[in-house]
């Protein structure tokens, strides 16, 4: 019995002792971006509710997150002048329950119909909030936004980033269970079933707006607490916060993720925070490389990373991916070389711009060059289209490889169950 | 207080076309693909950018009839070769096809002609005082704007309404399946009302960018307010896109020439109140909230819109 409880969670567990044992070695940069990871993880999931699970694509996801470090932000600040006792580890609660109250609220308002006129309605309600954040100062505080100081609790002082990291980890940790968990509760399956076909659902007996308002409030309660966790990392909110790009990247880190499985956000979470991390030390056009690398998943791969792991599941389990790895090289090699003569170009376009077409003198991947020139443009767009003429060749041989391997595999298949 | 309406009704009005200019086109391509293209304010940024990129060595006029051409081929190009193969993917995929080239569009935008306002200027022919009405001055680049915005209108009705095309693209607004099985080209269709939709919204930007400002904020900024006309005026009805598209402008253009607060108001009734909060906010500050507020107000009191047929 004991065993089979270990084997069951194996992966939770192992998961659990990793985060929690690893961060001990590691410097305070690496610690703040795994705290960032953390509260992206909990707000992609709390937004994969509602896309995933109930079908509704939420343009203003922002607006629970933000609102839910305002709350908190203000709680802290009370908690700073006396006023009010919660202890640190319980404050994230504090805009977990207004991001509660407020996705029942917009719940109520813009759930009669999904789809468009949903995506539309949570957009200008971001907008609501993000334009009268600058009216009303008192709340959101003017351009500098508000900040507030942490408390300490018996004895941890939340000084040190670990502290913060820790907390952050064991509320991460919480609510991916609690996520997980209420996928399998009668609110998550009726949830689906509302995403699925909302006509027949209210036949059964199930107001679908009244399923999605719900659906909201649980999102909105999760994303609160991710908005919470932020306030207390940062000790300071401002107004971009509840701002259209919040909403944005809460998107493509669920779409590239994988909206149709469970650790598809977290991985979308964990990618997306790296990029907007990373990436943005490095180039200035990063918002513009993330913004490509979502529509290449729209465009190519609509079912994310996740999706496309899982696709290779039964591929691997059967010993079967040596015969599509070969193609899938060419494939990729194609693709490398379309990538990087794509980003010599933005970078050659970005540089030349950002001295506003006066110095044309640059360097990219270490190469001195003039942007007059014919050569630098010549060498990105050849490279463009050779690889993409390379890549649709090998885009034949690779689905050639796949109905092979997906012949074979429907036949084990058979072979498996008949024996 | 004459002078003060008619300057607000005036500027109201013009800025009302505009909306009109980018709704009719928005809600043309919703009722007819059931797509709603988050990216349509971005080809109106497009027109901006690219008249002014035109009208330094063509001249405006030049400029406008090439810019207007580039942003209704771009616009052919996004339908032929990404939402028709975005398509099959369902309506999801769509929105977020557009979603995400609405983005895309400003990031290159910024890449190319950076983050700062661009020197769009109104061309000197048109710059000067046109007439004078109740003490209200009409500037007649103004005028000029709101002229062919109407030129514009009315011609896209007259094609609508009474040319052979127009017929068939009715006919391919309520029943596509059918139109294609008597023959018709519908792919074809759709790809030119996407065009013609992009163009208008092209135009829109490529006579209003010199007007207002020419920066890489005015799709987000404009279209977010043509998402709320169309909800307002309902989904997929043109009347209701010119109603709610005039309605819209005249409101957000009185607000921002009022200058009192509810403070004012209370100490203009005889009662003592303190300056403070929500009472010291001037009504010309709400200017850009109102919109958004009037949506939320749609959707509780009459969720179909004011002109609409289906409940949004």
């Amino acid at each position: 019995m004991r065993s089979s409880i270990i084997t069951r969670y194996k992966i939770w567990i192992i998961s659990a002792l990793i985060i929690s044992i690893w961060p001990l070695f590691l410097s305070d940069l690496a610690l703040s971006l795994l705290s960032q990871m953390g509260i992206a993880v909990i707000f992609a999931l709390s937004y994969n509710i509602l896309l995933g699970q109930c079908g509704l694509l939420s343009f203003g996801h922002a607006v629970f997150f933000g609102l839910g470090a305002y709350f908190t932000i203000h709680a802290l600040r009370l908690i700073n002048i006396g006023q009010l006792t919660i202890p640190t580890p319980l404050l994230p609660l504090v805009g977990a329950f207004a991001g509660l109250i407020l996705g029942i609220t917009v719940g109520l308002i813009g759930t009669r119909r999904p789809g468009a006129t949903f995506a539309l309605i949570t957009l200008g309600i971001n907008e609501l909030v993000h334009s009268s954040a600058l009216m009303f100062i008192d709340f959101f505080g003017s351009e500098t936004g508000i900040s507030a100081k942490r408390e300490g609790w018996l004895g941890i002082t939340f000084g040190s980033q670990l502290e913060v990291y820790y907390l952050i980890v064991i509320w991460t940790f919480i609510c991916i269970i609690l996520i997980y968990a209420f996928t399998g509760t009668p609110l998550g399956r009726i949830s689906n079933a509302v995403r699925d076909n909302p006509e027949r659902t209210g036949f059964i007996g199930y107001s679908p707006v009244m399923v999605r308002a719900l659906i909201m409030m649980v999102s909105g309660f999760f994303a609160g607490l991710a908005g919470g966790l932020y306030a207390i990392n940062w000790e300071l909110v401002t107004y971009e916060n509840v701002g259209i790009m919040q909403s944005a990247f809460v998107l493509f880190m669920v779409f590239i993720g994988g909206a149709g499985y469970f650790f598809g956000p977290i991985i979308g979470a964990v990618i997306v925070t790296f990029i907007t991390l990373y990436l943005s030390a490095f180039t200035g056009a990063w918002m513009l490389y993330l913004g490509l690398f979502f529509m290449v998943m729209v465009l190519f791969a609509p079912s994310g990373i996740a999706g496309i792991l899982m696709l290779h599941k039964p591929v691997w389990q059967r010993k079967l991916l040596r015969r599509i790895i070969l193609s899938y090289i060419v494939a990729l090699f194609s693709c490398f070389v379309i990538t990087l003569s794509g980003i010599g170009l933005i970078e050659i376009i970005f540089h030349w711009s950002s001295t506003g077409y006066t110095n044309s003198v640059m360097t990219v991947y270490g190469i001195k060059f003039d942007a007059k020139g014919f050569l630098p443009w010549a060498i990105t767009f050849a490279g463009i289209i050779l690889g993409g003429y390379f890549f649709k060749k090998s885009l034949s041989n690779v689905k050639k490889n796949w109905s092979l391997v997906s012949i074979e595999l429907q036949s084990k298949c058979h072979d498996d169950s008949s024996n | 207080m004459i002078e003060f309406f008619i300057g607000s009704l005036l500027n109201g009005i013009s800025f009302g076309l505009l909306l009109f200019m980018l709704s009719s086109g928005l809600t043309l391509i919703f009722g007819m693909m059931g797509v709603l293209n988050f990216a349509h304010a971005s080809f109106y940024m497009v027109g901006a950018y690219v008249a002014y990129q035109f009208s330094a060595f063509a001249g405006f006029y030049p400029a406008l009839i090439i810019s207007v051409s580039i942003v209704g081929f771009l616009g052919a190009m996004v339908e032929r070769f990404g939402l028709r193969h975005v398509h099959k993917h369902g309506h999801m995929a769509e929105l977020l096809f557009t979603f995400g080239l609405a983005y895309l569009t400003v990031e290159m935008v910024k890449m190319v002609w950076g983050k700062l306002p661009v020197d769009y200027r109104i061309p000197h022919t048109l710059d000067f005082t046109l007439f004078n009405i109740f003490g209200t001055t009409v500037h007649a680049y103004k005028a000029f704007m709101m002229l062919i915005t109407i030129i514009m209108l009315i011609s896209l009705y007259m094609l609508i309404k009474s040319t052979r095309v127009g017929i068939i693209i009715q006919a391919a607004l309520s029943n596509p399946v059918m139109v294609g099985e008597l023959g018709h080209n519908v792919p074809l269709i759709f790809m030119s009302i996407f065009a013609i939709g992009c163009a208008m919204a092209g135009l829109a930007g490529g006579i209003s960018g010199n007007l207002f400002s020419t920066e890489p904020g005015m799709a987000d900024r404009l279209g977010l307010i043509v998402f709320v006309v169309v909800i307002v005026g309902g989904l997929g009805s043109i009347t209701g896109a010119l109603v709610a598209s005039i309605l819209i402008g005249i409101i957000m253009n009185f607000a921002a020439a009022i200058n009192y607060s509810l403070a004012d108001l209370i100490s203009f009734l005889g009662i003592a109140s303190s300056k403070k909060g929500i009472l010291a906010i001037k009504i010309s500050q709400t200017a850009e909230v109102l919109p958004f507020l009037l949506m939320v107000l749609i959707l509780i009191l009459r969720p179909k819109g004011l002109m609409g047929t289906r409940e949004t």
